[in-house]
C-alpha cells in the first residue's frame, strides 16, 4: 500500500478528516522551508503539498505567487526541492508528500527522470495544476513505473460530462478545487462544497480532499465534516510574508509562526466530526 | 532531426489541437470545459454560412477590409532589388491587423451568449481592437496590460479608456505581455460563467491558436488574390514580424501550400541573439510549456521562464504561436531576426521613402525586407504584411531620439 492508501485508510478508521498543509519548496531559503517541513507532521499535517516555485504561477492568486518567487529568488531549483524531500524522509517516513505545481520545470528536468528521481527522494504523488488529462499521458506511464500517484483535480465546473475524463487515471486522493477562482482569491461555502462532494464520492472510491478557499479554523471545520482532508496553502504562505520585510530580509520566527498556524487548523479539521 | 514532409502544410491542428509536439490545452481543469465548449461553438460557427456573412460584412463596413496592396516603389529603388509589396493591415480601423481576429472572437462570445469581455495586450493594440469591439456590441470589457508596457504605449491605455474599457495594470513578474496574459488567465479561472476570453494572438490552449490563425487569414487570403490579379503571379518570398506569431500566421496560411513562396517570420531580436536580451523564442529558446501549449520557449535551465526584451512592446513575449514552432522545425518558414536597432532604422527609412510610418513591430519585418532585397533580382517579388501603424510608437521613438514631446 502507497503511504498516501495508507494514510487516508488510517484516517478512515479512526472517523476523522486529514489535514493537508501547502508551502512552497524553498519559501523564504531553502533552511527556513526545511525547518517548518520537517515539523509539519507533528504540528498535525497529515499529508504534505510541497510546491515547485514557478515564474508563471498562472492558477495561483498573490500568496502563492509571491511565495514562488521569493523561493526562486533565493535561487531554488528543481534539484532543491528534491533534497529537501530526501531530507526529510531522514526523519519520516511516513507522511506522504506530494509535489504541486505546474508542468514545465518537470518537461525541462524530463518526464521519465523527474519521476524517477522524485520516487527515489521520497515523493509519493503529483499535482501538476496545468497539465490536464488531455496532456497527461505524456507523462503518466512514467509516473507509474516510479510508483507515483497522479493527483487530479475536479472543480466546481466540473461537470457530470467532465467527471469521467478527471477520474480517468487518478489515483491516491482527488482534489476538489471548492472554488472558480486562483488559490486564496474568494471564500469557500461549506454548503455547495457539501453539494458538490456527493456526485464526486458516487463515481469515486479515491479520497477526496478539499481546497483553494480554506482560511480560517471555521473554515477547515466546516469542510471537514463532508471531505477526507482539508488543505490550506494560501494562508500558511502569507503567514511566512509576514516576516519578510520590504527589502526581502527576513525576520525570525517564521517557522513557529507557521506551525503553530498549522496546529489550529489542523485541530479544527480533526475534530470537526466529534 | 529528419522529417518527411507532409502533403499539406495546412491540415493542422489534429482534434487535440497538437501541430506535432506543440499546442494542446496546457490548463487549469476550472478552464477545461471552457475551452472544450469554445472548440463546439468555433466548429458550429465555421459551419454556419451565416457566421461568415456576418463577420464578412463587418470586415468590409467597419474594419475596412479588404486592405490594399501597395507597391512600394520608392523603397524598391532604395534598395534596387525585386519590388517590394506591402499588405497594407496598417490602415485598417484602429490602426493594425489586431481587429481582423476581435471582430471574430466578440461574434463568437456573442453566440455563445457570453456577457462580459477580457484581453491581455502588450502593445496595446490587441488592448484597444478588444475594447473597440466590446463598445461596438456593448459588452464590458476588463483589459490586462503589464505596468511596463503602459508606460511606454500611454497613448494606447488613453484610447481603451476613451472607449468604455476598464485598463487593469499588472504588477507581477516582468510586467509585460506575458504576466498580463498570467493575470488574464486568472480573471477568466475567477469569472467562468459570463466571461469571454478575447487572445490576441496564435497562442493559448486549443482552439485559439488555430481560431485566430483562420481569423488572421483574411490576410494572405486577400493578399494572395491582389498578387495574382497585379502581377498575374505569387510573390518570391512573404515576410512577417513576429510576437506571438499571429499576423504572420495570418499572411503564411494561405501560401503555405505554394512551394516557391519563401516565408520569412521576423523575431524581435532586441539588443541581439548574443546578448541574451531579445525576444527571438525560435532562435534562443526551446520546447516548453506556457500558457496553454508547448512551443518554443525563453527559459533557463531549470524550466524557469525569462523575461523577453524588445524595443517594440508587441513582440516582447518568451513564447511564439505552437503552429510556427511546428513549421520552424519542419522548414517550411525561416525564421530570422532583426535588433531594436535596425527596427528603428527601417522605422525611418520607411517614413522618409514612402511616407509611412510604420509600427515597431513591422518595422523588424521591414530591416529584414532590406537584408533579403540585398540577395534578390531584380524581377522578384517580395510581399511584407505591414501590420500596423506607428502612432502609438512616436513616444518610445522620441525617447531614443533624445526628444521631449
Ligand atoms: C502592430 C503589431 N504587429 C505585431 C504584433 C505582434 O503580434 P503578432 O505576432 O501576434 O502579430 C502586435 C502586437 O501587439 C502589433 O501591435
Amino acid at each position: 500500500m502507497s503511504r498516501i492508501a495508507r494514510r487516508f485508510a488510517e484516517l478512515k478508521k479512526q472517523n476523522r478528516a486529514g489535514f493537508v498543509a501547502f508551502i512552497t519548496a524553498g519559501d523564504p531559503n531553502l533552511e527556513t522551508s526545511f525547518e517548518i517541513l520537517k515539523d509539519l507532521p507533528a504540528a498535525g499535517a497529515d499529508v504534505i503539498e510541497l510546491g515547485m516555485p514557478f515564474t508563471d504561477p498562472m492558477a495561483d492568486g498573490p500568496a502563492i505567487q509571491l511565495s514562488s518567487l521569493r523561493a526562486l529568488k533565493a535561487g531554488h531549483t528543481m534539484a532543491k526541492t528534491l533534497d529537501l524531500v530526501r531530507r526529510f524522509r531522514t526523519h519520516d517516513q511516513t507522511t506522504p508528500i506530494v509535489l504541486m505545481g505546474y508542468y514545465n520545470p518537470i518537461y525541462s528536468y524530463g518526464g521519465q527522470k523527474f519521476c524517477k528521481d522524485a520516487s527515489t527522494a521520497g515523493i509519493d504523488g503529483l499535482i501538476i495544476v496545468d497539465l490536464s488529462p488531455e496532456e497527461d499521458p505524456e507523462l503518466r506511464p512514467h509516473a507509474k513505473a516510479a510508483g507515483l500517484d497522479i493527483i487530479r483535480l475536479a472543480t466546481p465546473t466540473t461537470d457530470a460530462k467532465r467527471l469521467p475524463a478527471v477520474l480517468d487515471g487518478a489515483s491516491g486522493f482527488l482534489y476538489y478545487v471548492s472554488i472558480t477562482g486562483v488559490t486564496g482569491s474568494k471564500d469557500i461555502d461549506p454548503i455547495s462544497v457539501a453539494k458538490a462532494l456527493k456526485p464526486l464520492k458516487a463515481a469515486t472510491s479515491l479520497p477526496v480532499a478539499v481546497g483553494f478557499g480554506i482560511k480560517s479554523e471555521a473554515d477547515a471545520k466546516a469542510v471537514a465534516q463532508t471531505a477526507d482532508a482539508a488543505v490550506v496553502g494560501s494562508a500558511l504562505v502569507a503567514e511566512i510574508s509576514r516576516f519578510v520585510g520590504k527589502d526581502g530580509k527576513l525576520s525570525p520566527g517564521a517557522p513557529e509562526a507557521v506551525l503553530s498556524l498549522v496546529r489550529r487548523l489542523a485541530a479544527s479539521a480533526h475534530g470537526a466530526r466529534n | 532531426m529528419s522529417q518527411l514532409k507532409p502533403n499539406s502544410y495546412k491540415t493542422g491542428p489534429d482534434a487535440n489541437g497538437h501541430f506535432g509536439l506543440y499546442g494542446g490545452r496546457y490548463v487549469a481543469e476550472t478552464l477545461m470545459p471552457l475551452i472544450l465548449d469554445l472548440e463546439r461553438a468555433y466548429n458550429e460557427a465555421k459551419a454556419d454560412p451565416s457566421f461568415q456573412a456576418e463577420l464578412d460584412d463587418f470586415l468590409e463596413h467597419y474594419v475596412g477590409r479588404p486592405s490594399p496592396l501597395y507597391f512600394a516603389e520608392r523603397l524598391t529603388e532604395h534598395f534596387g532589388g525585386p519590388k517590394i509589396y506591402f499588405k497594407r493591415d496598417e490602415l485598417n480601423h484602429t490602426g493594425a491587423h489586431k481587429i481582423n481576429n476581435c471582430m471574430g472572437q466578440i461574434l463568437l462570445a456573442r453566440r455563445m451568449g457570453k456577457t462580459r469581455i477580457i484581453a491581455e495586450t502588450g502593445a496595446g493594440q490587441h488592448g484597444v481592437a478588444t475594447a473597440t469591439v466590446a463598445a461596438r456590441f456593448g459588452l464590458p470589457c476588463v483589459v490586462y496590460m503589464g505596468e511596463d508596457d503602459i508606460k511606454r504605449q500611454s497613448p494606447n491605455v488613453f484610447r481603451m479608456r476613451l472607449l468604455g474599457a476598464e485598463v487593469r495594470p499588472v504588477s507581477s513578474g516582468s510586467r509585460t505581455l506575458k504576466d498580463a496574459m498570467n493575470e488574464a488567465l486568472r480573471d477568466w479561472v475567477s469569472n467562468v460563467e459570463n466571461t469571454f476570453y478575447i487572445i490576441g494572438t496564435v497562442a493559448g490552449p486549443h482552439p485559439y491558436p488555430a481560431l485566430v490563425r483562420d481569423f488572421q487569414s483574411v490576410i494572405g487570403k486577400e493578399a494572395r488574390a491582389q498578387m495574382l490579379a497585379r502581377e498575374g503571379r505569387l510573390p518570391d518570398a512573404a515576410i512577417a514580424c513576429i510576437g506571438g506569431g499571429s499576423n504572420a500566421m495570418g499572411l503564411f496560411y494561405p501560401f503555405l501550400d505554394d512551394p516557391d513562396v519563401a516565408l520569412y517570420g521576423v523575431e524581435a531580436a532586441g539588443h541581439g541573439i548574443e546578448t541574451g536580451q531579445h525576444a527571438a523564442s525560435l532562435a534562443g529558446g526551446r520546447p516548453g510549456v506556457l500558457h496553454g501549449n508547448r512551443t518554443y520557449l525563453l527559459q533557463d535551465a531549470d524550466g524557469q521562464i525569462i523575461e523577453a526584451h524588445s524595443i517594440s512592446a508587441g513582440l516582447d513575449y518568451p513564447g511564439i504561436g505552437p503552429e510556427h514552432a511546428w513549421l520552424h522545425d519542419m522548414k517550411r518558414v525561416n525564421y530570422v531576426s532583426a535588433t531594436d536597432q535596425e527596427a528603428l532604422d527601417a522605422f525611418q527609412l520607411c517614413a522618409k521613402q514612402e511616407g509611412i510610418i510604420p509600427a515597431l513591430e513591422p518595422a523588424h519585418a521591414l530591416a529584414y525586407t532590406g537584408k533579403l532585397a540585398k540577395q534578390l533580382a531584380k524581377d522578384k517579388i517580395i510581399l511584407m504584411n505591414m501590420c500596423g501603424r506607428g502612432d502609438k510608437d512616436i513616444f518610445t521613438v522620441a525617447e531614443r531620439f533624445g526628444v521631449k514631446l
